[in-house]
């Protein structure tokens, strides 16, 4: 048994779906719990948190560096790298730092050991407090390649030694990001708007949660009353509906004034409360079941 | 001189391809000798970073000159380096690009795009 908290992570398939809205929530109307905002390329939970800053670290990447007086021209380094972040001009590679994926295979490779490799950094990781929420937030700086490096040290360093629940605020969609930021998680929160364009949005994260064989529920946000695309979906295809938030212009207003709801209002505190609660008894009821 | 020109397809007829990085085909074109030759583009499948191998391409091919509707960043930046001039390429078919840059008519790309970053982060 694990003694870190259960690790939740919150996903949909574009951004503005609600994925910050109900990982925020969720995180403040718990009693003690951990926020991460691994959308590194855009991250706003700190936006309705408003952590007090608590330390501040940079994430540093190893890049390639050629000593031009040893390189014999071989080109193996610029034809070995899959990310096209080196090119060969007048007679000596050049490295395109924001392409680079710091994978290290240029130097390894380098017959004549001219590649050696430099630190440079990426981006941060900034921790703070709101309240009952640590606040753990990344930040890619603009024009980088991959946030991976970043989402590695969020989630390594955020493992709860007093047990505390881990919400996870993915980035959106479906790429390797997101499968860095839900590795390691206990359940995932799959959230969805009532479109046709939702259940498409909703598909490509339903497919992820499958190949990474995790528990998962939907979240339907922004219900209206009648039709719904993605509950029927979820209908179709067995999906476990674990929460339904109706459109409501008050919680329009408070999002967008990046106020938390739950810390505003008794009505979405139950509301929240109430998901809480169906989202770690599934999580309990995973544990049971495969243990 | 040698020139070059992203085309849709292997004929000199070709609509010039609206991108370069991405272009299934590569026209190469020597003004003297007025010789032409073609060459499919493995950058087309890259992960990221195809227009700095399409510009790798180029210059490794000694081109002068590249005419193309437009340019990324990176790709730009390999081909000053490689000192290779790039034109902004007009509607029409690649020969008539030709034509019109042997004509001295053609005018220098200045605009170079900071990339689509649609690639799989
Ligand atoms: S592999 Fe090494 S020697 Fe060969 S081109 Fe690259 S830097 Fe130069
Ligand atoms: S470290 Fe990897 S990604 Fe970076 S330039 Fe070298 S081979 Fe390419």
């Amino acid at each position: 048994m694990k003694n870190s908290g259960t690790k939740i992570a919150v996903l949909s398939g574009k951004g503005g779906t609600g994925k910050t809205l109900v990982s925020v929530n969720l995180a403040s109307v718990a009693e003690k719990s951990i926020y991460i905002d691994c959308d590194v390329e855009e991250p706003n939970g700190h936006l309705f948190f408003k952590p007090k800053v608590v330390c501040e670290e940079d994430v540093i990447v190893k890049i390639p560096s050629v000593n031009e007086s040893l390189c014999s021209g071989c080109r193996k380094c610029v034809e070995f790298c899959k990310y096209n972040a080196l090119a060969f001009i007048k007679n000596k590679p050049f490295v395109f730092e924001e392409i680079c994926h710091s994978c290290g295979g240029c130097a390894l490779l380098c017959p004549e050991k001219a590649i050696s490799e430099k630190e440079k950094s990426i981006g941060k990781v900034q921790k703070g407090i709101s309240l009952n929420v640590t606040v753990n937030t990344g930040i890619l700086n603009m024009g980088e390649a991959s946030g991976i490096p970043i989402i590695k040290k969020l989630l390594n360093e955020s493992i709860s030694k007093e047990g505390l629940p881990i919400f996870i605020d993915c980035p959106p969609g479906s790429a390797c990001i997101v499968m860095e930021s839900i590795k390691d998680t206990d359940y995932c929160i799959l959230v969805a708007e009532p479109t046709l364009f939702g259940v498409h949005n909703l598909n490509m994260v339903y497919e992820l949660v499958r190949l990474f064989d995790k528990s998962y529920g939907v979240v339907l946000n922004k219900c209206l009353d009648g039709e719904n695309p993605a509950e029927k979906f979820c209908k179709e295809n067995n999906i476990p509906i674990i929460g339904r938030i109706m459109f409501d212009n008050k919680l329009g207003f408070l999002n967008s004034d990046a106020k938390i709801a739950v810390r505003e209002s008794e009505k979405f505190k139950q509301l929240f409360s109430s998901l809480l609660e169906t989202v770690m008894k599934e999580v309990q009821h995973e544990t049971v079941v495969n243990s | 001189m040698k020139i070059a020109i992203p085309v849709d397809e292997k004929s000199l007829k070709s609509s010039v391809c609206s991108s370069f990085g991405r272009a299934p085909y590569f026209l190469f074109y020597n003004t003297v000798t007025k010789k032409d030759y073609f060459l499919d583009n493995r950058a087309v499948v890259s992960q990221g970073g195809a227009g700095i191998r399409a510009s790798q391409v180029i210059a490794d091919h000694g081109v002068k000159a590249l005419l193309t509707p437009q340019c990324g960043e990176n790709a730009g930046k390999v081909l000053s380096k490689a000192e290779v001039l790039v034109y902004k390429s007009i509607p029409g078919t690649a020969q008539q690009n030709i034509d019109e840059f042997e004509a001295d008519r053609l005018i220098l790309l200045n605009e170079f795009h900071s990339g689509f970053h649609s690639h799989e982060k």
